[in-house]
């Protein structure tokens, strides 16, 4: 039993997934590998030897690299699968991205997603938005396996692992990089906050999540939105949490102005404690809410802001 | 050019599915189908690119028993010109879908695929990626923007950090998120000429391809439900409760 686990990464630091996707492979079993995939991604690699429970890092570090596209990466994990009995990524928008490739060149099935390890071959998935929960076995002779970092704790960074060059260069001619936009913020990112206020369509527009702000700012807080505030158009995509977009499971969960949707229910109903904010006391954000507040988001969001 | 549009026909987007009482799968008796949403985004995208005058056609595919006409009749009426219905009443995963769909690409030459990003019911988000991977063709996942222009596709994808283009050379394989467009509705003349428009049926088992799997589902249970808590009067006591009972906040 052996086991290559992808580096979440963004070529300056390593994320705090990789360490969950590592708590993940060691309920497996077996020797674990991590693979950094990158360019000029040094740091993350000596990042990745520290992790506890590691006991070898490679390092792929090329230009053909350096935004992980699909296809490179792809076949370059297909290269080195051969020694492995399973390869693990993240659930992020990377592994989803080129672990179904991986998985298709080897003849093999893709386990999507999954929330808990009960042996080397059989996971548990959540389908249908999470309204049901799934335990399947693959008999495959490698398995390629995506995890949902948010359901599995990070192990810890103890480690000191042997760090190893690999010098597999993959490009394909088919497709190149032309440009990222990313989004600036000083908050923290929604899969590593411990807190989170999300805003859904009762915020009405764009400008009205600035009332988020302050909130989030004194709680060190990253901001999300449901599915039905990116669709009105009132925040970028990249904050959705739900079915289709990011699943979180912090500490604090505060939801304003979201009725709460089954799909969006199924990116935050694992959080520890939930708060929902709304006007609509049937609201159905309320059946999973440990704290509700009925009452007009517009009168209680400064209020919250300053009782913090 | 020619666009090969893959759809599925899932759960209702408002329905919420039960568990069967004896855990061996969900029950999807009596439940209300259709297409699923990302693969009628995708259907929307082919139809924006025909209406540019960027494609000349469009086929849509549908894996999967009689059934799958109705969501397949949809795809028409919205504006497909033709179907495929590669029909099988076996329980098929992501691989085995996408090597039924290089068999339609081998004989299509599609300059475009469109599918949706992820199925609503498996909610495995593979079957694009393992069919770009399996035709060698290159890919643009989580599309927010499809542009095509002197064969070459560039995409704009939906990514964690927020946006990425990448440009792909045709055919390409192109994935849809839930920004790419807003589907339209059928119009009654379009559902009444979508009758009359062809679909090829032919049955999985001819396709030469293994539709066995190596993933077997143990069984399927639904989620531990999470109670309800209580309701507070106003902030002062949210604040307090935050702080003293969860303690979730200092």
């Amino acid at each position: 039993m052996s086991i290559l686990v992808y580096a979440e990464h963004d070529n300056e630091s390593l994320k705090t997934e990789t360490n969950k996707l590592v708590h993940a492979a060691s309920a497996a079993g077996g020797d674990i590998t991590v693979l950094v995939v990158g360019k000029n991604c040094g740091l993350v690699a000596q990042a990745a030897a520290k992790i506890t429970g590691v006991s070898k890092v490679l390092v792929a570090d090329n230009v053909a690299y350096a935004h992980q596209l699909a296809e490179n990466v792809a076949d370059l994990v297909v290269e080195l699968a051969a020694s492995y009995t399973h390869v693990f990524a993240a659930a992020t928008t990377t592994g989803k991205n080129f672990m179904p490739r991986v998985a298709a060149l080897l003849d093999v099935a893709q386990i999507s997603d999954i929330i808990k390890v009960e042996s080397a071959d059989t996971f548990v998935r959540p389908i249908y938005a999470g309204n049901a929960i799934a335990t399947v076995q693959s008999s495959d002779s490698v398995k390629i396996v995506t995890v949902r970092a948010a359901s599995f704790d990070a192990a810890a960074n103890d480690g000191s692992a042997s760090v190893e060059n690999v010098d597999i260069v993959k490009v394909s001619e088919k497709s190149s990089f032309v440009s990222a936009e990313l989004t600036v913020s000083e908050r923290p990112e929604l899969s590593a906050a411990d807190v989170i206020i999300s805003g859904g369509r009762g915020m009405q527009n764009g400008e009205n999540f600035s009332l988020l702000h302050g909130i989030a700012d004194k709680l060190g807080a990253a901001i999300g939105a449901s599915r039905a505030a990116v669709d009105a158009g009132f925040v970028s995509n990249d904050m959705q949490v739900g079915q289709t977009g990011k699943i979180v499971a912090p500490n604090l969960y505060i939801a304003v102005g979201l009725s709460g949707a089954i799909q969006h229910l199924a990116g935050m109903k694992d959080s520890k404690v939930i708060v929902a904010i709304n006007k609509d006391e049937e609201a159905p954000i309320f059946q999973v809410a440990d704290y509700g507040l009925v009452g007009d988001l517009f009168d209680l969001l400064p209020q919250l802001e300053a009782a913090l | 050019m020619k666009i090969l549009v893959p759809i599925k026909r899932a759960i209702d987007y408002n329905v919420k599915v039960r568990v069967k009482s004896d855990n061996s799968d969900v029950d999807l008796n009596n439940v209300k189908m259709a297409i699923n949403p990302f693969c009628e985004i995708a259907v929307e995208e082919a139809i924006r690119l025909k209406e540019k005058g960027i494609a000349t056609e469009i086929i849509v595919v549908s894996i999967g028993p009689k059934a799958v006409q109705e969501q397949i009749r949809t795809g028409l009426a919205l504006g497909a010109d033709r179907a495929v219905h590669i029909e099988t009443d076996a329980a098929l995963d992501s691989l085995q879908i996408a090597k039924l769909l290089k068999t339609v690409v081998d004989k299509e030459l599609p300059d475009l695929v469109i599918l949706g990003k992820q199925a609503i019911d498996s909610d495995n988000n593979q079957t694009g990626q393992m069919l770009a991977a399996l035709t060698g063709m290159p890919q643009g996942t989580f599309a927010s923007e499809v542009l095509v222009a002197d064969g070459k596709v560039n995409v704009t994808r939906e990514i964690d950090g927020g946006l990425q283009t990448v440009s792909l050379t045709l055919p390409a394989v192109v994935t849809t998120d839930l920004r790419l467009n807003e589907p339209r509705y059928a119009s009654l003349p379009n559902i009444m000429k979508a009758k009359r428009k062809p679909i090829d049926v032919i049955s999985a088992a001819d396709l030469g391809v293994n539709l066995s799997s190596n993933i077997k589902l143990l069984k399927v249970m639904a989620p531990e439900q999470r109670k309800g808590g209580v309701k507070v009067a106003d902030v002062a006591e949210l604040v307090a409760k935050l702080k003293n009972e969860a303690k979730v906040i200092s």
